[in-house]
């Protein structure tokens, strides 16, 4: 069962040199791709079901022990993040097919895209801190070359922005785990969370906890440091934007809950845990206000991905074993609803003709169905209930409720009008309103002049997600036990110590 | 020794970042470089200086003798540096990509992706 663990990694890397080895048949390309992130699907099933039954697993790298060489560990938390990445990954290589046109496939986008799972999945499951440092330069140095792929001056004048300030962010990571090793002298996860409690001089235990807390706040684009991301998603093609809208930025969030639970735990960082409450209160509201004054589709679900992220990070900054629980089930939530909405943009677009709202409408009167595949991941987005977003906002505010935090509540409660607010905007002004050009026929659509494989291959991952958002929402126990599960784990990572050191010392 | 680097990590790091604060491309790249080396000599700096005894196993002993040096920040700063080095060029093809795209190199003129489309700016 251990060596499961590799398995995602290994997975999208063998599946990328097999892809390279076949440079220019493309369609072999998609087929691989296809095939190999419902093969990670199922690898990560049998990993989660393997981490519910035997708890928390751990792999040695090369047989050296636990804390000197490099482990992977899955406990329920990255079990489940791997899992959710399988499916987001799964459902791009599909509308990856029906969109991405073929000059930039030839140009490795599909090897591209398993290379960035490679790297997701390894941030998710290692279990040191250097190694973490290097399945984000895989991940982030993917990104770079997707985000420029096809070089358009939109998308190179957002990649600067995007590349510099997060090698930036990546110097201070760096420097941060050079000095946390310099204190410590460990890089181990575990072996940290062993020691940090029992260092003597503490002095430098702050300045380290808040480096980390820059490094992972620029990757999840907190308040005040989520600049790049509105300036550079809306900017690639809208299956790359979609797989960075779900993934990227979570895989902070990730890191965020490992650092400031497992490692630094409250008492070791109090001024932290301060920091991301006020921080995260701040980023919805910003993120919010910043998306109802959008017109662009992508640019307004850009900024929600910012102000959805300030959910997370305030009930994660809370630290109850609820709030921890709710900002899982919050973090699983949204990477399926905000993908689903940027799949919708690009199928918006090609029938309406453009992603700008003032100019497309009356989809609702040609494709009514699409209307409902709309309202799933939009509802969802907003919180209305049955749909998943409704438990993950009721988590979110209950727990905020209990620890006191009156008027984080409040600012919740209102971002969350506001959210509703701009996902009708959107509705109204692409479904309900008629096309501004009153002879806009939707038969010369570039919808419409798909074949039927393309079309499906648009049409079937808005379909999944919208029916994985409705399932979050209408089966949410066994989910939430499984959230709760983590985060009981997160917050006694006696567990995850025993697992790492156990099978060696 | 410790004092020195100390100094010069200082000077690299606040020359990167007054690089990184210009408008113009070509020293945003020097700044980026100079924050990686000031990074990768702090882990060496932090994780203590140890002169002229590398962690070699002498003939005859089982293990090494005290004090050594301690191969890992050596190891990572190795690691670092290559993963630098890719980005870096990385970085740099991208910065002339742009340049020859959009024919500017001023930064305070890349904000197109920031405006909001067909409104006033």
């Amino acid at each position: 069962m251990n060596r499961m663990l590799m398995m995602p990694v290994l997975l999208p890397f063998a599946t990328a040199i097999l892809m390279l080895l076949f440079q220019r048949k493309i369609v072999l390309h998609r087929i691989l791709g296809v095939l190999s992130t419902t093969l990670l699907g199922v690898t990560a099933l049998i990993l989660l079901h393997g981490v519910m039954r035997e708890g928390t697993l751990a792999l040695q790298i090369g047989g050296w022990d636990a804390p000197f060489g490099i482990t992977f560990v899955a406990d329920t938390l990255a079990a489940i993040m791997v899992a959710i990445t399988a499916i987001i990954g799964f459902t791009t290589a599909l509308y990856s097919i029906g969109t991405i046109n073929t000059e930039r496939e030839h140009y490795f986008y599909h090897p591209l895209m398993q290379l960035l799972l490679m790297g997701i999945n390894g941030a998710f499951l290692t279990g040191d801190i250097f190694n973490l440092y290097v399945w984000f330069e895989v991940m982030l140095i993917s990104s770079f070359v997707l985000l420029v792929l096809g070089s358009r001056p939109q998308q190179l004048e957002g990649a600067i922005k995007y590349v510099t300030l997060n090698l930036l962010s990546s110097a201070i990571f760096l420097a941060a785990v050079g000095i946390l090793y310099g204190m410590t002298g460990t890089l181990n996860m575990a072996d940290l969370a062993i020691r940090i409690p029992l260092l003597e001089h503490r002095e430098l235990l702050t300045v380290v906890a808040v480096l980390f807390l820059i490094t992972f706040g620029v990757k999840s684009a907190i308040f005040p440091l989520f600049f790049w991301l509105p300036a550079s998603y809306h900017t690639p093609p809208i299956a790359i934007s979609a797989m960075f809208a779900g993934l990227l930025t979570k895989v902070g969030v990730y890191a965020i809950i490992r650092f400031f639970t497992t490692i630094f735990t409250s008492t070791d960082a109090t001024l932290v845990h301060q920091l991301l409450l006020w921080s995260g209160g701040f980023t919805m509201v910003v993120g919010v206000l910043g998306a109802v004054a959008q017109y662009d589709v992508r640019k307004l679900l850009s900024f929600h991905i910012v102000s959805q992220i300030g959910y997370m990070i305030f009930s994660i900054a809370i630290q109850s074993p609820l709030a921890i629980a709710a900002g899982l089930f919050y973090m699983l939530h949204n990477i399926v609803a905000k993908t689903n909405l940027f799949y919708m943009s690009g199928l918006m677009r090609r029938i309406g003709g453009s992603y700008d709202l003032r100019k497309i409408g009356g989809i609702y009167d040609s494709y009514p169905l699409f209307g409902l595949l709309f309202l799933v991941p939009a509802l969802g987005l907003a919180g209305i209930p049955p749909l998943s977003g409704f438990w993950a906002k009721l988590l979110v505010i209950r727990s905020g409720l209990e620890a006191g935090e009156w008027w984080l509540v409040a600012i919740a409660l209102g971002v969350s009008m506001l959210t509703l607010f701009s996902m009708i905007k959107i509705w109204n002004e692409g479904f309900w309103k008629q096309h501004p050009q009153s002879d806009y026929d939707f038969a010369t659509s570039t919808y419409h002049h798909l074949g039927r494989l393309d079309k499906s291959m648009i049409i079937t991952p808005i379909v999944l997600l919208g029916l994985v958002t409705a399932v979050f929402g209408l089966w949410f126990e066994p989910f939430f036990t499984m959230a709760d599960h983590a985060a009981q784990e997160l917050l006694d990572p006696a567990n995850y110590i025993e697992s790492v050191r156990g099978g060696t010392l | 020794m410790t004092f020195l680097l100390a100094i010069i990590i200082g000077v690299l790091y606040a020359a990167g970042i007054y690089l990184l604060l210009r408008r113009s491309m070509v020293k945003v790249i020097f700044g980026l470089i100079f924050l990686g080396h000031a990074a990768n000599l702090m882990i060496f700096t932090v994780g203590r200086l140890t002169k002229g005894s590398p962690a070699f196993v002498p003939e005859g002993a089982s293990q090494v003798l005290e004090p050594f040096a301690d191969p890992l920040p050596q190891a990572l700063i190795l690691t670092a540096i290559v993963i630098g080095f890719g980005v870096q060029a990385f970085t740099i093809v991208l910065f002339k990509r742009t340049y020859l795209t959009l024919g500017t190199e001023d930064l305070d003129n890349m904000t197109s992706t920031d405006q909001l489309p067909g409104g006033k700016s």
